[in-house]
């Protein structure tokens, strides 16, 4: 960075999964037929009227008391103005002054400790219909014949959370943004999956030198749909920003998009020529004032924080595997997994399990322990058909652990001898200088011993023949 | 408080509203009326008046998330001036 600072002020956007949408009953759903979950209500049909969600709105305030919000006693919705075809009543409702949740903070674990990242505020809005831009590039609005409007979407309870710019990297904003998606996963508030759109995440970026007061420029990354995209597309756009500078060029105002394909970042169209929102109370909702019974209720529900587990495990494990663990949701199955050899208890969940498929909640952790301890005193084939097998109710390690290695050279060197002696081409190969061939003459030991001759030893034994 | 021409343009751009160039001064002239009868109210003391979001007294006047059903999509697009593919075709935005 040589000298520069990074200054990274992240929004999200999270969708809740009620049942219902947050103006109107018609059921929130993903997925479904185009147009098959709307009413007049969501469709601004003259003369109709929202209504609130309750159980949004509950939501919301347990998602401000996770962030360690100050909750509003008395929070407004108000209209945002704006002219899409995915708004049909021409304004969003949203909050603006008095959100129901603001002031808070949400610690993120890091490589040099706890970084403590401000939330300005945290409040509730409906989503806009999603829009389908047909006859252009890659479903890109340039060049599109026309769009298809899909109401669905429209009027599916929002939260969108505001954080101060305390965010000093891209590595920082993708734990940041793990962190949080794990906090409403456990929440049970949001299902808050990137590729479905229930987790959007906006990052404003600027940089300025070290011990610089204030800010400068910042610009706009919309709508980065993974958790790489955002580390990426930040760290593309804080390089570019340094290179204008000791250019001797200024960064201009405006909004990027972050092409991961290409590394690339161009700027989108702008939509409005001047964002003027007007903002103006809702007139046909009237105040939230948060029944103390309702924020103690939400207050009850929420558990250990995600950040307090990673500061936990990585006492055991490091940074990465803790955060691996904890925003995988694995942590719980590490917990009752027993052994002395916690990082090889954490790497067998975060690789082996994990491409095995199984659902960790179905795993018992003291058979899962015994087979971890035995890692390398039996096949690696036979290691990973016990994973795959050890969410079944009736699963034991016992069958499995029967099945030792074998790692004495005097029952494997019988085998070696008969592989080479069947390869002499091979053998001449190697010894002529293609060392690669080691390899197959390994393979074919381990098929002769149906995958439980101990794969060291062969490499030992093979060597010293090959090279006698 | 005075209305410019200029706000008047730019209110109108807005609210997608063409006025002819012949009107603007009249739509000034109304909107300034409008602004200036509004302002009496700047005239009292109000310091300890609570801001007015809503003439009812009420809060919390929510429902449950119980689903309801929704519309037939065949009634939803009813009055739809272009539909395609069960949606609302609309002119290409931004492009």
């Amino acid at each position: 960075m040589n000298g520069w600072e990074p200054v990274i002020g992240l929004e999200i956007h999270v969708q809740l999964k009620t049942r219902t949408k947050m103006f109107c009953r018609c059921e929130n759903v993903w997925g479904e037929e185009p147009n098959t979950r709307t009413c007049p209500v969501c469709l601004a049909h003259p003369g109709t009227l929202p209504v609130p969600n309750k159980t949004a709105i509950e939501w919301t305030v347990k998602l401000g008391l996770a962030l360690d919000c100050e909750i509003a006693e008395r929070a407004l919705f108000h209209r945002k103005n704006y002219f899409y075809p995915d708004l049909p009543k021409g304004y969003q409702i949203s909050q603006y002054d008095v959100p129901l949740c603001s002031e808070g903070r949400f610690v993120v674990p890091g490589p040099d400790g706890d970084r403590e990242i401000g939330i300005v505020r945290a409040h509730l809005e409906e989503d806009a219909a999603k829009t389908i831009h047909v006859g252009g590039a890659a479903g890109r609005i340039h060049g599109a014949e026309y769009s298809l409007v899909d109401f669905n979407r429209g009027g599916t309870p929002l939260v969108e959370i505001v954080a101060k710019p305390d965010v000093r990297s891209g590595e920082e904003a993708r734990r940041f943004l793990q962190l949080l998606r794990q906090t409403v996963i456990e929440l049970d508030i949001s299902d808050a999956e990137m590729e479905k759109g229930s987790l959007r995440c906006d990052a404003n970026v600027s940089v300025r030198k070290a011990g610089e007061e204030g800010y400068r420029t910042k610009t706009e990354l919309k709508n980065m749909n993974s958790f790489k995209f955002v580390a990426d597309g930040i760290a593309v756009e804080v390089e570019r920003q340094i290179a204008r500078y000791q250019a001797g060029e200024e960064v201009m105002q405006q909004t990027l998009h972050f092409d991961p394909q290409t590394g690339t970042i161009a700027p989108l169209r702008s939509k409005e020529e001047a964002h003027d929102y007007r903002y103006f109370p809702e007139p046909d909702l009237v105040a939230v004032a948060p029944p103390a019974d309702m924020v103690e209720r939400a207050r009850a529900e929420i558990g250990e924080l995600p950040a307090a587990r990673i500061r936990r495990l990585e006492a055991e494990v490091d940074l990465d595997l803790a955060y691996g663990l904890v925003t995988s949701g694995r942590d719980a199955l590490y917990a009752r997994v027993p052994g002395d050899d916690r990082r090889a208890v954490a790497n067998v969940l975060m690789n082996q399990l994990a491409a095995a498929g199984v659902d960790p909640a179905a795993v018992d952790g003291a058979e899962l322990g015994r087979l971890v301890a035995a890692r390398e005193t039996i096949p690696r084939q036979t290691f990973l058909d016990a994973l795959g097998a050890s969410a079944d109710p009736d699963f034991t390690a016992d069958p499995y652990l029967a099945e030792t290695t074998v790692s004495d050279a005097a029952a494997l060197d019988p085998v070696i001898d008969g592989i080479l002696a069947a390869n002499p081409g091979q053998v001449e190969a190697y010894r002529g200088g293609k060392e690669g061939l080691l390899g197959f003459f390994v393979g074919q030991v381990m098929k002769e011993t149906q995958g439980k001759a101990d794969a060291r030893v062969v490499n030992e034994r093979l060597r010293e023949k090959l090279n006698a | 408080m005075a209305i410019t021409r200029e706000d008047v343009l730019h209110v109108a751009a807005l609210a997608r509203l063409e006025i002819p160039e012949g009107e603007v001064e009249g739509v000034r002239e109304q909107l300034g009326a409008i602004l200036e009868a509004v302002g009496k109210v700047s005239e009292l003391d109000l310091a300890d008046v609570e801001p007015t979001s809503h003439p009812l007294d009420l809060v919390n006047q929510w429902a449950e998330d119980e689903p309801r059903p929704s519309l037939p999509r065949e009634e939803a697009l009813a009055n739809a001036p272009d539909p395609a593919d069960g949606s609302f075709r609309v002119p290409a935005v931004g492009g």
